[in-house]
């Protein structure tokens, strides 16, 4: 079947195609279109019976003459070429090159939509990755293998965010970096993708990046794929040749409206605010391919960035993200809008696998501690300025206006700094008790009285 | 034989005609299975629990000839089974670490023996009813498991191994149907998940469930054969209370149902439950676990049936004479799954996309749980405790809803409270129980007479803790009296030093209801001891800083459930640390200072 060639299609109407008579094609199966033009399209099975079957088009439907258009079904899912020389490329959202360079060729090329990883095969992520910024590490540390996406809106610095992991993310006592990144954009504009790319080739990573760019004004179908296309590489990367690979994926918000906008064509019934009932799963095999296997040595770490629509974080793409993904940091225009970089909002930013990386064997025995005294702090110190702001802050007891002083110090000096500065996880507990020690020991509770005595500034307990 | 008329997504249509509604089919090359939820003359519609890429029109359909099932026998405990009940332990020693398509591996061992001890109270030639036990298999250290007549035979037992190893597809006897028809018996059976398993009657739940969760036993408790609901926003904690639960309520067996949620998760469970020691037998957990997981990037379909074979699995336990616990986590996620096989199927959504029939699936599910007297005449439970993933945090959502008027104990997990890491998040203001007068007697015979009345008084602290906490908003804290002040500062007391609890510190995860009982009295003793010198005229601001607040606020990370001694010692020394301020306030005329 693979080479013939068919001219039924019957009609085409907003990326979809219907091809009449075309018996026993197998559903899933990846097709080249060939238009009047001679122009090749490619598009996936969707739906497959002897009379119709229905193929979406990634490039889209414009300008398609039925009569003029020759359909040949491959007979294969979609596949991406793997081998070494992935390293260093850029492709685009379906997995070929837009660096000007060849095809890769090799016989090992894979189907795109993965399988799903048996759970009894996971290994549990517990190895603590230093990324260096202290609302992270100190408070939502990220563990090889999470997958912890950034929530962010128009106009914070998600990007750099993203990038100054990238830059820093390290296994303590590792020297330098020993991760491979995987960089997929999918409805990134040109300067958010130049942006990553300058900052890959500053650090000289930029050997040690593959590419899967399907920009804003490139076909919105497409989008649904370069996700896919790009987890595949990081499997292949991480359980093949063992790499620990950094999965940096923008911006998920994209991703759902292409999946939204299909869906509609599709008549599929919505559920929320237009978004098929079906968009937590599909989220899921995504957001699902991070992790661990057991008896492997390689890992994917994901750091997806998703820009939450009106900064609303119940809206259904960061919910329905939130459900799956192991946390989240989330990004806030107040603190950004004080100047705070990088302006993590910490009381609703959360790593689940924190409990599990931390503590004695892995960074310091009293970090579960000191992380948990800070949220417990820092949210009692934002009811007080809460407080202050409607009765004044002449009114205010001296213990709230320690308080007080104590949020400001945490949000200028813990959860703000540097674009470059790169601190260790000792030098992020040691500021953190410094400025718990702005506080009375008896405000302390969540840690113990052996580590009060030990690291508060202000002496006894 | 039939075949593939058109896929659609996980939808296939077929010919097949004489299919039922229910029937499990295969189809295609690879023997994919599915099951059939739609007919139209000679078409059927039919969904498949796994991916359907590669399928073709023309390729062959055939119906299996009876409804979805579980093998129910030895080798269930410590088994982690796909939400079709396919054991992923094995699958993944057949077919790799990803779920390959098509392969077939049965739930239950078939190479493994058993030792089987039958019961002497059967006799060949006696009769034979469903549900009586036929003897025992010692499945794990903690656990007999008692072989059990499938629940629809009546007849005479004709024959009955005697004592000896025998393998699933042994028989272990024979039994003569009222029919004339001979039946063999083995040591498991197949029972159709969707239809609920027969028992004599139901039983008053009489014993509360304990979790070892103090805002849970001690303010809002589940009995055993209850049922509960934990519903929460993302990260409010919902996954790990019901792991708490999971790992240290006193059930026998335990049940977790990972319904389309994260694949680490479950490796979470099953790595840590053999490392840890069940606090009522001393036997590692996973010794009376089973897993079910549909992870939430396994095919859907599958979801919906998960929940199904879970409770299955419980109600076979359940007929042992078993305390059962089954946590789903989430009930949204099967839901969810309903809404998509409705939708398929056309049929009209009322609220948010869900069909009409939501409320009564759940409901119909929900009363799977309860105590009940088994066929045999024992006594087991089931007890469901649902997480509920509400979207937005919504909960006048239609999940969220239904779910609250099925269950007896709502656990509400509050973001404010996650976010400031209060965790347990339980919201003692929007959480409820109806099984607290059940319960009150468990505890006043069990623990302390005085039980009842401690929460109550704790809950109303609580309560007028939050009215005081809004005045506080508004004007500051200076606006209160001393007497509110104190009461502010003992609410504070009671969330810090007893609500909150910390699943990841080994002291704190669990606590004996004693353990529970002595810090709730030990909280309330201070904040009486306190109201009395307010009374007496000394300001709250001199109490609030007793740096005795401060040390109570440990106490239950510093003593664990098997040292409630030196707790209690603390508790008799409550008094004494009052002592001086009371000196300085009683004045000299009362008679209790003039006797002294
Ligand atoms: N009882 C608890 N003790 C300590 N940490 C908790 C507790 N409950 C929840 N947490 C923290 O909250 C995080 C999210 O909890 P989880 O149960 O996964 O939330 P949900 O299932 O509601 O999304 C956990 O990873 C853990 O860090
Ligand atoms: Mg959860």
């Amino acid at each position: 079947m693979k080479n013939i060639e068919f001219r039924t299609a019957s009609s085409a109407q907003g990326g979809l195609v219907v091809m009449a008579g075309v018996p026993g094609v197998a559903a899933g199966s990846r097709v080249q279109l060939r238009d009047h033009a001679g122009r090749v399209r490619s598009g996936l099975v969707i739906r497959s019976a002897d009379d119709a079957v229905l193929v979406e088009v990634f490039e889209g439907t414009d300008e398609l003459d039925l009569e003029r258009t020759w359909v040949r079904f491959l007979d294969e899912p979609f596949k991406l070429p793997l081998s070494r020389d992935i390293l260093g490329r850029v492709f685009n959202g379906a997995g070929l090159p837009r660096d000007g360079r060849p095809p890769v060729i090799s016989a090992d090329r894979r189907d795109v939509n993965g399988e799903p990883l048996n759970p009894a095969a996971r290994a549990y992520p517990r190895e603590f990755i230093q990324t260096g910024i202290s609302a992270i590490d100190g408070m939502n540390s990220l563990t090889r293998g999470q997958k912890l996406p950034i929530f962010s809106g128009g106009g914070l610095p998600h990007n750099r965010v993203a990038a100054q992991i990238v830059r820093q993310a390290k296994l303590l006592g590792e020297e330098a970096a020993e991760f491979v990144v995987v960089f997929a954009a999918f409805g990134a504009s040109h300067a958010d993708a130049r942006f990553f790319q300058e900052s890959f080739e500053e650090s000289g990573v930029l050997n040690k990046v593959v590419m899967f760019l399907n920009l804003a004004d490139e076909p919105v179908i497409e989008r649904l794929l370069t996700p896919r296309a790009a987890l595949t590489a990081a499997e292949y990367l991480a359980f093949d040749l063992d790499y620990h690979v950094l999965v940096v994926m923008t911006d998920m918000t994209a991703y759902a409206e292409a999946l939204r906008e299909v869906a509609v064509l599709r008549g599929d019934v919505p559920a929320r605010k237009g978004y098929p009932g079906y968009l937590y799963s599909d989220l899921a095999e995504i957001y699902e391919r991070a992790g661990r296997i057991k008896n492997r040595r390689g890992s994917i770490t994901m750091i997806p960035v998703l820009s939450m629509p009106s900064d609303d974080i119940t809206h259904p793409i960061p919910d329905l993200s939130g459900y799956i993904t192991e946390g989240q940091i989330v990004l806030g225009r107040e603190l950004s809008n004080q100047g705070v970089y990088p302006p993590v909002t910490v009381l609703p930013s959360l790593s689940r696998l924190m409990k599990d990386g931390i503590g004695k064997h892995f960074t310091r025995e009293d970090h579960p501690h000191v992380a948990s005294q800070l949220f417990a702090s820092y949210a009692k110190a934002l009811e007080v300025r809460g407080l202050a702001a409607i009765i004044g802050a002449e009114e205010l007891s001296d213990a709230d206006r320690r308080t007080l002083a104590f949020a400001d110090a945490f949000e200028c000096r813990f959860i703000g700094q540097g674009e470059d500065e790169d601190r260790s996880i000792h030098e992020t507990l040691n500021l953190a008790w410094e400025l718990l020690s702005m506080l009375p020991p008896d405000a302390l509770t969540r840690v113990s009285e052996e580590e009060l005595a030990k690291y508060h500034k202000g002496g006894e307990a | 034989m039939g075949k593939i008329l058109e896929i659609n997504g996980p939808l296939v249509k077929l010919e097949l005609p004489q299919t039922v509604i229910g029937e499990q089919i295969r189809v295609g090359r690879q023997g994919l299975v599915g099951e059939v939820i739609g007919r139209d003359g000679d078409t059927a519609l039919a969904q498949l629990y796994e991916d359907t890429a590669g399928l073709r029109p023309g390729e062959t359909a055939e119906g299996l000839g009876w409804p979805l099932s579980v093998e129910l026998g030895p080798g269930l405990l410590g088994a982690i089974f796909d939400g079709v009940q396919r054991p992923l332990l094995a699958m993944r020693a057949r077919s790799g670490d990803r779920i390959a398509r098509g392969v077939a591996v049965p739930a239950l061992p078939r190479d493994k023996a058993w030792h089987f001890v039958p019961d002497p109270a059967r006799q060949a030639g006696g009769s034979l009813a469903g549900g009586d036990v036929l003897g025992t298999v010692q499945e794990t250290e903690s656990i007999r498991h008692r072989i059990l007549t499938p629940p629809l035979i009546q007849g005479e037992l004709l024959e009955l191994a005697p004592e000896g190893d025998y393998t699933l597809d042994e028989a272990i006897g024979r039994v003569k149907l009222a029919d004339g028809h001979i039946e063999k018996l083995q040591l498991f059976h197949r029972w159709p998940v969707r239809t609920p398993r027969p028992f004599r009657q139901r039983d008053h739940a009489v014993a509360p469930l304990i979790t070892g969760q103090r805002i849970l036993d001690t303010f809002y408790p589940l009995l055993k054969g209850g049922k509960a609901a934990i519903p929460g926003p993302f990260g409010a904690g919902k996954t790990m209370l019901q792991q708490q639960i999971a790992r240290w309520c006193n059930a026998e067996i335990v049940i977790y149902v990972g319904c389309g949620e994260r694949g680490n998760e479950l490796t979470d469970v099953l790595e840590s439950m053999p490392e840890l020691k069940d606090p009522h037998s001393g036997r590692p957990l996973m010794e009376r676990t089973l897993l079910v997981a549909n992870t939430s990037n396994m095919p859907v379909v599958a979801r919906e049936a998960s929940i199904y074979v879970g409770i299955t699995l419980a109600e076979y336990f359940r007929d042992q004479g078993y305390d059962v616990v089954m946590v789903a986590d989430s009930t949204s996620r099967w839901a969810e799954a309903l809404r998509e096989v409705a939708g398929r199927l056309g049929q009209m959504p009322v609220e948010e996309g869900y069909p009409a029939y939501l409320g009564s699936r759940l409901a119909a599910f929900y009363e799977r749980a309860g105590r009940v007297e088994t066929l045999a005449g024992d006594h087991g439970s089931v007890t469901l405790i649902g997480a509920v993933s509400p979207p937005g945090g919504d909960f006048s959502e239609p999940v969220t809803s239904h779910t609250k008027e099925i269950i007896q104990t709502f656990w509400a997990l509050s973001k404010e409270l996650a976010d400031a890491r209060h965790y347990p998040a339980v919201d003692w203001l929007e959480s409820f129980s109806g099984y607290v007068s059940s319960a009150a007697k468990w505890w006043a015979q069990h623990v302390d007479p005085n039980w009842e009345s401690a929460r109550a008084e704790a809950l109303d602290l609580l309560a007028a803790s939050e009215e005081l906490q809004r005045i506080v908003n508004l004007v500051g804290v200076e606006a209160l009296s001393s007497e509110q002040r104190w009461t502010l500062e003992a609410a504070g007391l009671i969330k810090e030093g007893l609500l909150q609890q910390s699943a990841i510190d080994e002291v704190d995860s669990f606590a004996s209801p004693e353990k529970q009982f002595a810090l709730l009295a030990a909280l309330l003793e201070i904040y009486r001891q306190g109201m009395k010198l307010v009374k007496l005229g000394a300001p709250a601001r001199r109490l609030i800083q007793m740096p005795l607040l401060a040390q109570a606020r440990r106490w239950k990370s510093q003593h664990s459930s098997d040292d409630i001694a030196a707790l209690k010692a603390k508790i008799a020394a409550i008094p004494a640390a009052f002592e001086p301020l009371l000196q300085e306030y009683a004045a000299p005329s009362t008679p209790r200072e003039a006797s002294s």
